[in-house]
């Protein structure tokens, strides 16, 4: 039980950080790096916590609920294996915290940086951690994403957006398609729990998906740990700061791809196609990535590329797949972070000091930084592989186990001449690295005088070249069980403690060892001159670079192609694109359609009655009648619509639906209101448009005729062969039956809104809200046509204009105004019996916000507004708060959101009345309708104060002007 | 019943559709009025017509759910008359102010050209 709370500690305290250094001031250098490294340090004492039962041999598990229906738990297992990743990680973690505190100028904004190094440690744990293999997609995007902002940190400059674009490009697109592998997988076997799938590896590979599993789940490792041919976004993603450099592209997120070959080894692996595709790439990627690290100027670079032939390497180790080569790949992945990171953390300080990271200036800085120089050259031995360091044992391992037969193809054979050559190239960049830096003559045309940094910015560099050296030299004493274990953990196998020692006598991996030195030793100072003078990279390929292809690639794909097909198939006329529409709706409903749309054999019928006909004759009438005349009589086209509505309605109420029929009325009488507020702003159109007449105008008239004849005689087919079917038993009879019982409300149609689906409901009403407010917003800044604003006479015949609409429209002045509480009257009657008999909120609210209106109506804006006070905004905001609340108060009770209780309750003289919690929620329903309807009504309706306004505004800016 | 309400339906849409194939901005928005009463029928017709049988529940007792109106479609297009009408509201604010800031009032922002 410890253990789980510990593994969900360890899941969110990288999170925490993230959240607690956003909020840090922007130049809280000291604290975001306090923050940061002292949450890593706590989960390194976790891990601490957790190392005893993970010894045990059992991964520890601890799984948290999430989508259980689609398999999908946040399930986190540690074994050995992500153990030691993840204190790898931790501990890389806190060195980079202090690193890039004195690394960072005191003008780069603090919250951004340790904030996303923090989320990138989260994601990375995660994802190490992750007990079910669609997680483990998602957390693996997660660091693809970070990664992308981290890279692009000083997003001033070119090179780093383009890195951090290239960057997430290639690597999320490479995570699709271990999103796919992986659901294929789940496919294959019916579960994505991680354990089962390691050890259903027999069924994978015999499955006949198993090649397309495993070059979609190869893409994906391929291109996060920086493969040929998807290395080339690696050396773009140096553009960013150098501790995100040491951190991810050569300590951890780089390492995710290795770790997830050797983790899915089990599964995948074993097979010849594995064995070519793994070992293939990674040894063509070993012997690239080393001879075009020699070439770079770039000390960034060549580190770069140093890492990619590293990591090459351990992609090798993994396609041979034995328990040593796995030890020798968990090994050499341990090694390599110790040591590159220090190097990276060396070429930061390089820059920092000097102002340059080209080896062509840089030279004899061991007389100006003896120290840093000194690590350097320790670590760099590392990587060159010399005896008594850390890279030396691993990559002894590599060598042996390249010698060792595995299944005598080609490859297999060729394995140590390609091992040996890129060694040659390893040392011989090294030596580079080192030679061209700290020896030679004093440098000339530095930018800056170099000397030794802050102490505090070497330390990391200390603390990891020591390991280098404490792991190269005692590391059977050091790593030895760990890695033992973590093999275990891997291949499920106990392994023969296998010794890793220094010494192991004079044997074939000791003289590749020792060739390579020597070879490399002679390679660098045979071509050094000449290297140095060449062009940034080696001959004849530094013309061809990927990285160049993959602009050009994407170029074409995200612009010259997205254009041409636009400028074949685009347009920017609403009519095109609204006729594009309806033909495709048209068309993909008749191909659904065609053949299939029969009438039942029974048919369902109810005997016309005549008048019901008579109705609709009008009904359509009023229809077609609004078609022909919105053009010109916008008016009449305006009443005809209500009439249509009107019909609508009725029809409603006719078959049975109460409720519809009430709404249906009044929105229509607040959409008309709301749609004659809006005539006055439509430019005049009494004179024909001469074009209109015209043969053009009368052909697509015609065409769209046709059209809509067409779409309106399908529609109507296909509603007469559904309607006339028998009803099969549906969800709603469960709501029929359960309103009163489950819900206490006899009304079924309103229980369905506010109690059985109300978080549909909410989310309707929250809708609604947004539509308020933006038609408010809108309006805010709405500049009428000059012309609309010409029509409003002067303000004195304005005037006597209303004084004379006053009188004839005294008497339904007065009616609408004592109206105004019989209204309101009427809406809470609605409100109240809207459980149990039509109404509810909705009608309601629409009831009294036409209340609210008959008072506009009736009356100038001015006098309502002295006499009564509306504020929309509130009745919404509230109405929002109490459904929200309602919802929430359901969590106090154990239950879910939204969950209602109902029960009657008995009031003196009134009886028993429904007291459901769901009417509070009705309530809210209530006053955010009201308060949204009212608000757009005013919204317009006051637009026609504007020019008066302005007016007023004048006139007393000339006073003050005069008074002045 | 059916054959009207279907043709009734037919109708509606045709309209509505044929208005939203118009230039002109109040055109359409009545247009997507009329196609809105053509789907709440369409929509709220799936349920079959029943005549005279609301569905509102006796308190208590045994319900046979065939006896009454089909109460989903009812709850669906309730939901959908007010969507609409916020849409007509947002769209009619939008064409006033597109009319105010183009000078037109057609769908483009600007007359046919030529």
């Amino acid at each position: 039980m410890i253990e789980q709370n510990l593994i969900l500690v360890l899941a969110f305290l990288p999170f925490v950080a993230a959240l607690a250094t956003a909020t840090l001031p922007e130049n809280a250098h000291g604290a975001a790096a306090w923050v940061s490294g002292a949450l890593l340090l706590a989960g390194l004492g976790v891990m601490a916590g957790l190392h005893g039962a993970v010894a045990d041999g059992e991964p520890v598990r601890a799984v948290l609920r999430w989508v259980p229906s689609l398999g999908l738990n946040l399930s986190f297992r540690i074994d050995s294996f992500v153990w030691l990743f993840i204190t790898l990680v931790l501990s890389i973690g806190i060195l980079v915290v202090i690193y890039a505190r004195y690394y960072l100028a005191e003008t780069d904004p603090v919250p951004r940086f340790y904030s996303f190094l923090m989320a990138f440690t989260g994601a990375m744990i995660c994802m190490l951690m992750s007990g079910n293999i669609l997680m483990l997609v998602v957390f693996w995007e997660l660091t693809s994403i970070i990664s992308f902002l981290l890279i692009g940190y000083w997003y001033q400059g070119q090179a780093a957006r383009d890195g951090a674009r290239m960057a997430l490009i290639v690597t999320a697109s490479g995570g699709l398609c271990l999103l796919l592998s992986m659901l294929i997988i789940g496919q294959i076997l019916g579960t994505y729990d991680l354990d089962r799938v390691l050890a259903s590896g027999d069924l994978i590979r015999a499955h006949p998906l198993y090649p397309l599993v495993l070059v979609l789940f190869l893409l994906g490792a391929f291109t996060k740990s920086a493969q040929f041919p998807f290395h080339f976004w690696l050396p773009g993603a140096m553009a960013a700061p150098t501790p995100v450099s040491a951190f991810l592209h050569s300590a951890t997120m780089v390492k995710a791809g290795v770790f997830l070959l050797i983790r899915f080894s089990p599964a995948l692996g074993g097979t010849e196609l594995w064995f070519f595709a793994v070992t293939g790439t990674g040894m063509a990627t070993l012997l690239m990535g080393a001879v075009i690290a020699l070439f770079r100027h770039d000390l960034k670079g060549l580190l770069a590329y140093s890492t990619i032939s590293h990591l090459g390497l351990i992609t090798a180790l993994a396609g041979l797949g034995s328990s040593t080569a796995i030890l020798a790949a968990i090994f050499h992945i341990v090694n390599h972070a110790v040591f590159k990171a220090s190097l990276f953390m060396a070429a930061g300080i390089i820059a920092h000091e000097t102002g340059t990271r080209d080896m062509r200036r840089l030279s004899g800085l061991m007389r100006y930084m003896p120290i840093t120089g000194t690590l350097a050259i320790v670590a760099s031995a590392a990587m060159a592989g010399v005896p008594l360091m850390n890279g030396f044992l691993s990559k002894e391992m590599f060598f042996a186990e390249a010698v060792d037969w595995h299944n005598g193809t080609w490859l297999d054979n060729a394995l140590p001449w390609i091992a040996t050559l890129a060694s040659i190239f390893a040392v011989a960049y090294s030596l580079r690295f080192i030679a061209a830096v700290f020896f030679g003559p004093a440098p000339t045309d530095l930018p800056q005088t170099p000397h030794e940094p802050v102490a505090w910015l070497r330390l990391p560099v200390e603390a990891l070249v020591l390991a280098c050296l404490v792991v190269g030299v005692f590391p059977g004493l050091t790593l030895g069980p760990t890695l033992n274990l973590a093999v275990e953990s891997v291949t499920g196998t106990t392994l023969p403690d296998y010794d890793i020692a220094i010494w192991h006598g004079i044997n074939t991996p000791l003289l590749m060892s020792l060739g390579a030195l020597a070879g490399g030793v002679i390679l660098y100072f045979a071509f050094a001159q000449r290297i140095a003078e060449g062009p940034e990279g080696p001959p004849l390929l530094h013309r061809l670079r990927a990285q160049r292809l993959f602009e050009k690639g994407l170029l074409l794909l995200s612009w010259r192609v997205p254009r041409a097909v636009m400028a074949i198939i685009g347009s920017e006329k609403l009519q095109t694109q609204l006729r594009t529409i309806v033909l495709l709706a048209i068309a993909g409903v008749g191909l659904a359609l065609w053949g299939t749309l029969q009438q039942a054999a029974e048919p369902r019928t109810n005997a016309l009655n005549p008048s019901f006909a008579l109705m609709w004759i009008v009904g359509a009438a009023c229809a077609l009648g609004a078609a022909w005349q919105a053009k010109y009589h916008r008016f009449a086209a305006l009443t005809l619509l209500g009439g249509a509505g009107l019909v609508t309605c009725l029809t409603f109420a006719w078959f049975s639906a109460p409720d519809l029929a009430v709404t249906q009325l009044l929105v229509e009488i607040v959409t008309t209101v709301l749609l004659l507020l809006g005539l006055r702003w439509l430019p005049r159109r009494r004179e024909e448009i001469h074009e209109d007449t015209l043969l053009p105008a009368r052909a697509r008239r015609l065409r769209d005729l046709i059209i809509a004849s067409v779409a309106g005689a399908g529609i109507a087919a296909m509603a007469f062969v559904i309607m006339t079917r028998p009803l099969i038993p549906n969800i709603g009879d469960w709501f029929l039956r359960n309103a009163y019982y489950e819900a206490g409300g006899t009304n079924t149609v309103n229980v369905i809104l506010v109690d059985f689906r109300a978080f549909d409901t909410f989310g309707e009403i929250t809708v609604l809200a947004i539509v308020g407010l933006t038609v408010f917003a809108l309006l805010r800044r709405f500049r009428p046509a000059p012309e609309s604003l010409r029509d409003l006479r002067p303000e004195e015949e304005a005037d006597a204009e209303t004084r004379s609409l006053a009188d004839y429209l005294l008497v339904p002045s007065v009616i609408m105004r004592w109206m105004f509480p019989p209204i309101i009257v009427i809406s809470a009657y609605l409100f109240l019996r809207g459980h149990d008999l039509p109404g509810g909120g909705f009608s309601a609210g629409v009831t009294l916000a036409i209340g609210f209106l008959l008072q506009y109506l009736g009356h100038d804006v001015r006098w309502v507004e002295a006499r009564l006070t509306v504020l929309p905004i509130r009745w919404m905001g509230f109405g929002l708060l109490i459904a929200g609340a309602t919802g929430v108060a359901a969590f106090a009770f154990g239950y879910p959101f939204l969950t209602a209780h109902a029960q009657y309750v008995d009031l003196p003289l009134i009886g028993k009345v429904p007291a459901a919690t769901a009417l509070i929620f009705d309530t809210g329903v209530f006053s955010l309708v009201v308060g949204a309807t009212v608000l757009m009504l005013i919204a317009i309706a006051h637009q026609s104060l504007r020019l008066s306004r302005m007016r007023e505004h004048e006139a007393a800016e000339a006073q003050a002007k005069e008074a002045a | 019943m059916e054959i009207v309400l279907s043709a009734a339906i037919g109708i509606l849409a045709a309209s509505g559709i044929w208005l939203l194939l118009r230039p002109r901005t109040f055109q359409v928005i009545v247009g997507l009025c009329l196609l809105s009463y053509a789907v709440n029928l369409f929509i709220f017709s799936m349920g079959r017509l029943t005549v005279g049988v609301p569905p509102i529940m006796p308190q208590g007792g045994f319900v046979n759910p065939t006896l009454y109106a089909d109460p989903l479609p009812q709850a669906l297009v309730l939901t959908a008359i007010v969507i609409s009408f916020a849409t007509t509201a947002l769209f009619l604010v939008v064409i006033i102010a597109s009319r105010g800031l183009t000078g037109t009032d057609h769908v483009d922002g600007k007359e046919r050209e030529g």
